[in-house]
This record gives C-alpha cells, sequence and structure tokens, in this order.
C-alpha cells in the first residue's frame, strides 16, 4: 500500500498528483500488480481531498489498464511500468552523462543544461503529435 | 442530473441595497461547491436564501427541487451550518444530540454518538467551554447526523487555526465518502477550496461572475504571455479576464473554449488562486495597479 500526498503548490491538478504517484510507484517497483491502492475514502479523509478527485484519478488508471476496481473491495493494480526497459536505464544514463559533461566543458552551468534540455524534450515531444 | 440549488433572477434588496443581484445558477448534485468572493459579495446572503433563512425580494430559488421553506418536511433534507458554528453555550454536548434527535426525522443518533465519541469529547461538556475547533466539529456532527441531502457550510473553517481546519475538512471529505451528499460552502480559502471544491461560484458585488466544475474552468482559462498588443485585436472566442502590460510586455489571462494558436503567446495554465483573483479584480474595476514585472516568475 501507498499513501498519497499533496503539494498545494506545485500547480497541478491534484488528480494528476495522485495519478502520478500510482505511476512513479509503479515505475519505482513500490507498487505491483495485485496491490490494493487505499481507498477513496481514506484517501480523502486523509488528505482532506473531494472523494470525486480519488474516483477520477483511480478511473483514470483504470482507463490506461494500470488499475482495475473490484465492485465492494477497493481498486488494485493490474499492471507494472517500466518492468521490460528497466534494463535500458544504465546504458541511457552512460549516454547521458557523457552528453552532460560535454555540455559543462562548453561552458553551461545547471540552469542552462537544464533549459536546453527541457526545450529540446518539449520541441521532440511537439514533433511528436505533429 | 438533477440540481441541488437552482435560482433564477434570485435578488435581496436591504432597504437599498442590494446584496445580491440577477442571480441565475443551476448547481448540479453530487458536488462540493466552492462559493467564493469579497466580503460582502452577497455570499451569506445566496446561502441564507438557499436555506429559507430569508426571503427573495426578486426572482425564484428551488433547493432540491422545492421552495426551501414549503414544508418542515423540505427542511429536513438541507443541513446548515451557520458562520461561526453557533450552538447554544447553556447546553452539553449530549444536549445538543437529544435536540438533533428531537428535531430531525432522519436523526442518525449511532453516528453522531460515535463522533462524539471518537473526537474525544466529553458528553457531559457545556458548549460554551468548547474551544473554536471542537465547537465546530460538534456543529458539523449535527448537521451530518440529520443525514441531509444537501449540505450548506458558511465558512465553516474561517474561525479555526489551521490543525482544527484541516481536521474538519478531512472530517468532512470523510463523511462524503461514506454519505454522497452534496455540499456548498463558502471561504476564503482559496487553497483549501482547491482540495475539497469540484465545483466553483465565484460572487463578486452581488453577482455571480463565474460557475462551473473546476476542471473545465481551469481547462478554459489560459494565461498568455507575449509582445505587447491591443488585447482588443484578440480572436473573438478570446475573453481576457486581466491585463498587464510593461513596455514590451503583454500578459493577459483569457477564457475561451478552443485552443490558443497565435506563436506570438506563451501559453501556460493557470491556477484556481489566480483565476479567482483575476474575476475578483475585473470586477473591482481593475483600478489597484500591479507593480511592472509582477509576471516574470510564470515565463518560461
Amino acid at each position: 500500500m501507498i499513501e498519497f500526498h499533496l503539494d498545494g503548490r506545485s500547480g497541478v491538478a491534484p488528480y494528476m498528483q495522485l495519478i502520478h504517484q500510482v505511476r512513479q510507484a509503479l515505475r519505482l517497483g513500490l507498487l505491483r500488480e495485485g496491490d490494493q491502492l487505499p481507498k477513496v475514502k481514506d484517501v480523502a479523509a486523509g488528505l482532506a481531498i473531494n472523494p470525486n478527485t480519488v474516483l477520477k484519478a483511480y478511473r483514470e488508471l483504470e482507463y490506461e489498464r494500470l488499475a482495475a476496481a473490484r465492485p465492494g473491495v477497493g481498486t488494485f493494480v493490474t499492471a507494472t511500468l517500466g518492468g521490460a526497459s528497466l534494463a535500458a536505464h544504465g546504458p541511457l544514463r552512460r549516454e547521458l552523462q557523457g552528453w552532460l559533461a560535454k555540455a559543462r566543458r562548453a561552458g553551461l552551468d545547471d540552469e542552462s543544461i537544464e533549459a536546453l534540455f527541457l526545450s529540446t524534450f518539449r520541441s521532440a515531444a511537439e514533433e511528436d503529435i505533429a | 442530473m438533477t440540481a441541488v440549488i437552482e435560482t433564477e433572477g434570485l435578488g435581496k434588496r436591504y432597504r437599498r441595497l442590494w446584496a445580491l443581484s440577477d442571480c441565475t445558477l443551476s448547481i448540479p448534485a453530487g458536488h462540493v461547491v466552492g462559493l467564493v468572493g469579497p466580503n460582502g459579495a452577497g455570499k451569506t446572503t445566496l446561502l441564507n436564501l438557499a436555506v429559507g433563512l430569508l426571503a427573495p425580494t426578486t426572482g425564484t430559488i428551488e433547493v432540491l427541487a422545492g421552495p426551501p421553506r414549503a414544508r418542515p418536511a423540505q427542511l429536513a433534507r438541507i443541513g446548515f451550518l451557520a458562520q461561526d458554528a453557533p450552538l447554544y453555550a447553556g447546553l452539553t454536548v449530549a444536549e445538543h444530540l437529544k435536540l438533533g434527535a428531537r428535531l430531525n426525522p432522519g436523526w442518525d443518533a449511532e453516528y453522531a454518538r460515535r463522533r462524539i465519541d471518537w473526537l474525544g469529547l466529553d458528553p457531559g461538556q457545556k458548549a460554551g467551554t468548547l474551544s473554536g475547533g471542537q465547537r465546530a466539529q460538534v456543529a458539523l456532527t449535527l448537521a451530518i447526523g440529520k443525514r441531509p441531502e444537501l449540505l450548506i457550510l458558511d465558512e465553516p473553517v474561517a474561525s479555526l487555526d489551521p490543525l482544527a481546519r484541516r481536521e474538519f475538512l478531512e472530517d468532512l471529505m470523510e463523511a462524503i465518502a461514506e454519505r454522497e451528499f452534496s455540499v456548498v460552502l463558502s471561504s476564503h480559502l482559496i487553497a483549501d477550496l482547491e482540495r475539497v471544491c469540484d465545483y466553483l461560484i465565484v460572487l463578486v458585488d452581488s453577482r455571480v461572475r463565474l460557475a462551473g466544475p473546476v476542471d473545465e474552468l481551469l481547462a478554459t482559462h489560459h494565461l498568455l504571455t507575449g509582445p505587447r498588443r491591443d488585447p482588443a485585436t484578440l480572436p473573438a472566442g478570446q475573453r481576457v479576464i486581466s491585463a498587464s502590460h510593461t513596455d514590451r510586455q503583454t500578459t493577459l489571462l483569457v477564457r475561451t473554449s478552443e485552443a490558443v494558436l497565435d506563436p506570438a503567446w506563451t501559453v501556460s495554465e493557470v491556477g484556481l488562486e489566480d483565476m479567482v483573483l483575476a474575476y475578483m479584480r475585473e470586477a473591482a474595476g481593475g483600478g489597484r495597479r500591479r507593480a511592472p514585472g509582477y509576471h516574470l516568475e510564470v515565463q518560461q
């Protein structure tokens, strides 16, 4: 079982924060197939958030086929995330480290590196959509 | 979906002053509705009209598909918690529960007793000696104990300390998850509303400026930043809620149901608080000027 938290200043909608936290837990192996997600009532009471928000997050996870509701029992994880691609993390990380070293040698500071990465990431994502 | 509160041209005048005017609303069931607005905007007036404590000067209001004070049976379906959680100072907690049982046909005695017990309150204690947080919790117990279909709360947490406030909202959310009733609550604390509300009404200067499901409102409001430009040159579908300019830059909050395609703008999402404040400023005539550069923090 995981415990949710909310960042009131993140500007991210509460239901999205819940979804992100489930996905993150799946990626890190904190949640596995068959695990039960916290009950809607408990999340609503624990975080003082609208039960509809929790339901919305769970429905979205069901839509993504990451979870399934068992009526009267609760919502359960039905998939894993990143399991197969975990093996690829090592080599990718090493390439990224090489790239970071190059960027530093070229005189970029942390903020410039982050900005460059994010803007490249975004424009690549936009090209994918287009 | 049926409406819990439906108003048509609703207005309330006190002598020569309109506390609420031309209010037309339809609030669907199954939501936690946040009512926000500056002091004196008409929030309490609207809530008092909804529970029949006031009679309208103009227009109509229906609550749970009937006039609020037509029959006692109608009032039994509505729970109401007025500002500052009024209790009888001279009565004990147990006596309040007894009163709740006598006055409410649908009273859930088991729930009320369990909740007072869970709160760790002494049933023999006089209400006048309770702390603000305890008083609010007892009042909430009474309001939920009558098993309402609609619970109306006027500034329920305004006078509570942060911990009591959080506990009150936690318990309210838990009760909604268990019992599935609709809630309308007024508050100044937008951070709280962001957590608990999925429907929002902004009331300014006795008029409704904005109403709708929170997700929908946030999805249709965008913050645009770009080179300085006259807001009048925007496409017809984009309604400007607030505008600020420096010598080179323009920042706009617009409402539009279509995507903003003009590449000159950097489009960012807007938070609930900024959106609400923009509507309050718009209504105030935008008289108070912001320092230039205010929006620097939201630039990419």
